[in-house]
Parts: C-alpha cells; sequence; structure tokens
C-alpha cells in the first residue's frame, strides 16, 4: 500500500495507480496511456472508459507546462495548519493534461504569473511521505 | 402559466450562526411556516424528502430523526445530498415523484447544523468534497477552488478585486433589509477591499460564511395545488449537470460548464431564455461566482459579466435584479438548506411578498444553485399564474 504514502495527507490508501507513487520515490513523474486508443490521462488510471478495457502503459510527463491560475491560501483545512500561507496552482501540461499541486514555496509570491513555464517536480515530504510540486523551469 | 406541479408552501428558519438548538427543532421552524401558509394538514403531507450535506452532521442518516421529529411517521422519507445543491436535488425528485403520480404532496426539507464543526473541520470535509485521492492531499479547500476561478476570469477579462467586492456591497444593501439573513450590515467597498486575505485574490468579505439553518418547500400536483392555496408557483424548468469533480479535469477556470449546461435544459423546458427572467437568485458562495454565473446563465455575455453589476442591471430596479434577499453572502450558507432558501425566495418574489425588495410585476423567476466547484449544478424556472 505504497500510495498511502502519498500526500500531506492521504485518504485513499488502496488503488490500481499505486506504481505512480513508486515511480515517484525513484524522483520520475509519470502517468498512464491506454494501450488501445493512446488516450493519455492525469491523474493516471488503470482502467480506459473510452475503450472499456484495462491495459494501460506509464509514460513520463512531458515538460514544460504553462500555469493557468492558482492561489495562496492563509487559513488550511485541518491537518495542514502547519503548511499555511501555501499556493495551489493548476498547470497545462504539452500532452493535454493539467495537473493540480503546490507551487514550490521558494518562488516568491509576486514573482508568480499566469502563463509562466513550470515542471513538476517528485519531492520527499517528512515522515517518509512524497509528494510532487511545479518548480521554475 | 399553469403547469403540472406547483410549490404551494415555503418556510425558513432564520439563517444564523450558531442555532443553539437541535437539528429537528431547526427543521421544525421551516417546516411550520411552509404549511401555515397553506389550507394543508401535517397528516397531508404523502413523503418528505431530507436534504442534508451528511458529512457536515452529527447524525447519521437524518432522514429518520427528522420525519420523526415531524410526527412524518409512516410516510416514505429518505435523504438527498449534492453539496451545497441537496435541497435543489430534493426539489427535482419531489417534481419526479408527483409527476410520476407516486404521490400528490411532498415536503422538501433542506437543513445544515454548521455550526456542529470547527471552521477547521468544516473546511477540511468541504475540501473533500473535490477528489480525495488527487486534491485533498495538497490542502484543497472550496475556497481555493474559486480563488482559482477568479485568478483566471481576472486573468482572461481583466476582472478587478474592487470589481469583484461590487458584488458583496450590492448584496449586503439587500441583506440587511432581510430579516432571516445572518449578516444584515451594509459593507462599503474599502471594507470588503480592506477585509483580510483568506485565498488570494479573495478576502474574508468575499466569502460567504457558513450557518445553521432549515428551509421547507411545500410540493403539490396541478390538482392540490388549487385547493390548497391561491397563489401556486409552477415549476416551469428544471436544469441539472455535473461537471469533472476533479479541478485538473476542467477545460476551464473562467466559466463552469455544468451551469452553463443545467442552464441550457432549465430555458428548453420552460419554453424562456435569459431575456425572459424577472427576478434570480444565483450561488454567490463568493462574490467571483455571482459574475461567473451571470454569464453562464446568459445574463450577460462571457466577460461582460461585471458590466451588467456596474451598470447595476443587477439591482432591484435594474433589468435582471439578483439576489435581492442578500444571497448567501448576507444569509450564511448552510449546505442542505441554501438551495431551498433561494428557491423560498423566488417563490416570495413570484407572490409578491417581498415588500421592499419585491420587484414590480415579476411573473418568472430563475435560481441557479451549485455544488461544490462546479460538480452539481441545478437551474430551476418558477412562474406564476
Amino acid at each position: 500500500m505504497v500510495f498511502e504514502q502519498f500526500g500531506v495527507k492521504n485518504f485513499v490508501p488502496e488503488t490500481k495507480t499505486e506504481e505512480f507513487v513508486t515511480y515517484l520515490k525513484e524522483g520520475r513523474m509519470m502517468t498512464t496511456r491506454c494501450k488501445e486508443c493512446q488516450r493519455i490521462t492525469f491523474p493516471p488510471k488503470m482502467d480506459c472508459i473510452t475503450c472499456g478495457r484495462s491495459e494501460m502503459e506509464w509514460v513520463k510527463i512531458e515538460e514544460p507546462g504553462k500555469l493557468n491560475t492558482f492561489t495562496t491560501v492563509m487559513y488550511g483545512p485541518a491537518g495542514f495548519e502547519k503548511e499555511t500561507p501555501y499556493t495551489l496552482a493548476l498547470v497545462e501540461f504539452p500532452m493535454g493534461i493539467r495537473i493540480f499541486a503546490q507551487m514550490d514555496k521558494k518562488i516568491p509570491p509576486d514573482e508568480i504569473k499566469v502563463g509562466m513555464g513550470l515542471r513538476v517536480v517528485p519531492i520527499k515530504l517528512q515522515n517518509d511521505r512524497i509528494s510532487y510540486q511545479f518548480e521554475r523551469v | 402559466m399553469e403547469k403540472d406541479v406547483a410549490i404551494v408552501g415555503v418556510g425558513q428558519s432564520p439563517f444564523m450562526r450558531k442555532c443553539g438548538i437541535s437539528i429537528g427543532e431547526l427543521c421544525f421552524l421551516a417546516y411550520h411556516e411552509a404549511l401555515d401558509g397553506t389550507h394543508l394538514k401535517n397528516k397531508d403531507i404523502d413523503a418528505s424528502i431530507i436534504c442534508s450535506a451528511t458529512e457536515y452532521d452529527k447524525q447519521r442518516s437524518p432522514a429518520g430523526v427528522i420525519s420523526d421529529y415531524l410526527d412524518l411517521r409512516k410516510k416514505p422519507t429518505f435523504c438527498v445530498e449534492s453539496l451545497c445543491s441537496s435541497s435543489s436535488s430534493g426539489l427535482r425528485i419531489g417534481y419526479s415523484l408527483i409527476k410520476a403520480g407516486l404521490h400528490d404532496v411532498v415536503a422538501v426539507i433542506g437543513f445544515q447544523k454548521m455550526s456542529e464543526l470547527t471552521s477547521a473541520e468544516a473546511a477540511e470535509r468541504m475540501g473533500r468534497s473535490g477528489d480525495v485521492m488527487w486534491e485533498s492531499p495538497f490542502g484543497m479547500t472550496m475556497p481555493a477552488a474559486f480563488a482559482m476561478f477568479a485568478r483566471a476570469h481576472m486573468t482572461e477579462y481583466g476582472t478587478t478585486e474592487e470589481q469583484l467586492a461590487k458584488v458583496r456591497v450590492k448584496n449586503s444593501i439587500y441583506g440587511a433589509l432581510n430579516d432571516k439573513a445572518a449578516f444584515r450590515k451594509v459593507v462599503t467597498l474599502e471594507e470588503v477591499i480592506n477585509s483580510r486575505p483568506v485565498v488570494t485574490p479573495l478576502k474574508m468579505l468575499d466569502c460567504c460564511a457558513n450557518a445553521d439553518g432549515a428551509v421547507v418547500l411545500i410540493l403539490a400536483s396541478r390538482d392540490v395545488a388549487r385547493r390548497v392555496t391561491d397563489k401556486p408557483i409552477w415549476i416551469h424548468g428544471l436544469g441539472a449537470s455535473s461537471g469533472s469533480a476533479t479541478l485538473a479535469g476542467r477545460e476551464t477556470y473562467s466559466s463552469i460548464s455544468c451551469a452553463r449546461e443545467a442552464a441550457r435544459i432549465a430555458y428548453d423546458m420552460a419554453g424562456l431564455g435569459p431575456e425572459d427572467i424577472d427576478v434570480a437568485e444565483v450561488h454567490d458562495c463568493f462574490t467571483i461566482t455571482e459574475i461567473i454565473n451571470y454569464e453562464d446563465l446568459g445574463f450577460a455575455k462571457p466577460g461582460e459579466g461585471v458590466k451588467l453589476l456596474e451598470d447595476r442591471e443587477t439591482y432591484l430596479e435594474g433589468k435582471i435584479p439578483v439576489n435581492l434577499d442578500g444571497g448567501l453572502l448576507s444569509k450564511g450558507h448552510p449546505i442542505g438548506a441554501t438551495g431551498g432558501g433561494q428557491i423560498r425566495s423566488i417563490v416570495r418574489q413570484l407572490r409578491r411578498e417581498c415588500g421592499e425588495t419585491q420587484v414590480k410585476n415579476a411573473k418568472i423567476g430563475l435560481v441557479h444553485n451549485l455544488g461544490g466547484p462546479g460538480v452539481y449544478c441545478f437551474v430551476t424556472i418558477l412562474g406564476r399564474d
């Protein structure tokens, strides 16, 4: 149940996509492509609703992405009290996918602009937890 | 114009930050008022639909406890949930039960007692109404989703924080006149702009607040409606749609696709368009949402929602008055009761019971009710005889 290590706080330890977290731990940001129709999704899915089949392969996410929108959260939900303030963002990547994650805290808030180029990078958190964040190209 | 199903009674408890009473007692306040306006007695209610975003309730499966408290025992009862649009879901199901001929009179009972949880607990549960697998692990909250919509709208159309604040200013003027609203103070542009940042670019006064409250809508078939009230309000259009649960799955952040779809369906069913609407209630959970809603409902073209507000067209004297009860921003947001509260306000407008905030000659009204950050949307069009 390697997926339970994903995120600051996790609610879904069991999933067929747990290889995603295995790749993250190796420092690789991957997602799934349907072997039949070649459709790539993010988040990864082990089932293709278009083909009705579950034969998928893992592909590397192409970069860089472009920042669509963002917000800085001053009051976090339970479990995130020590994280605030943090910036959440939606970033569009070349393969027709969008990814939601936190921004690298090292980027000064006044330098965050819609349209800026970003990479998505695996990061290690405290207590053997793992996640990913957006970093400057 | 007469239709198959009417709303014959509406009632609402005050919306309060902390009600200090039980959920059954809270629902009684609304139920009692809804029946009072009709010739119906408790025994005439054939079924009840309890509407609640149950993740906020201490009580599990609230339908049993509430129908019992209201002495609706022996009659069918069940709970429906679609987050902030739970009671619009209830209306849709109540309509179906009557249209199908299963029942003649149905009580739609929406409630929430948000004060049972701390703010952080409520925020965490609200954040979990997105995708718990791919969003909650990053600290997602409901305000954060709408803040990202605000940023996208600002980037695409040049909307400013000051323009967003004008939504709160308008709604506060009407909220001050609503004796059941939780916030009854008129606020100034400066107060909104200088309120503390919560989720940039949204500030404290750009956000609605959690509240406790209950609303009851009594629905009846045409024949029963004619017997029990002089002022039936007919259901002309019901539109419902859903959107991607993950924000990463959306194609745009400056508009809410399920709202556009729900509006299209409701207008089609009613045989009406945005130009036919005399008065509307739209889901202003945040200031930005009201602007986006104008555009999604066709009251304004994409990017022109702000202009509609700045031209005062959504004020009482404008061409399409919106949120004359103060909106969620003034009333507060008791999740499961919110949609019912909006419907009640439009029913009262169409019955011409709104006093100082009455739209003259209102004949057709519209209710727009979102669930989550555009995961669900319901658009309801109502009309009087």
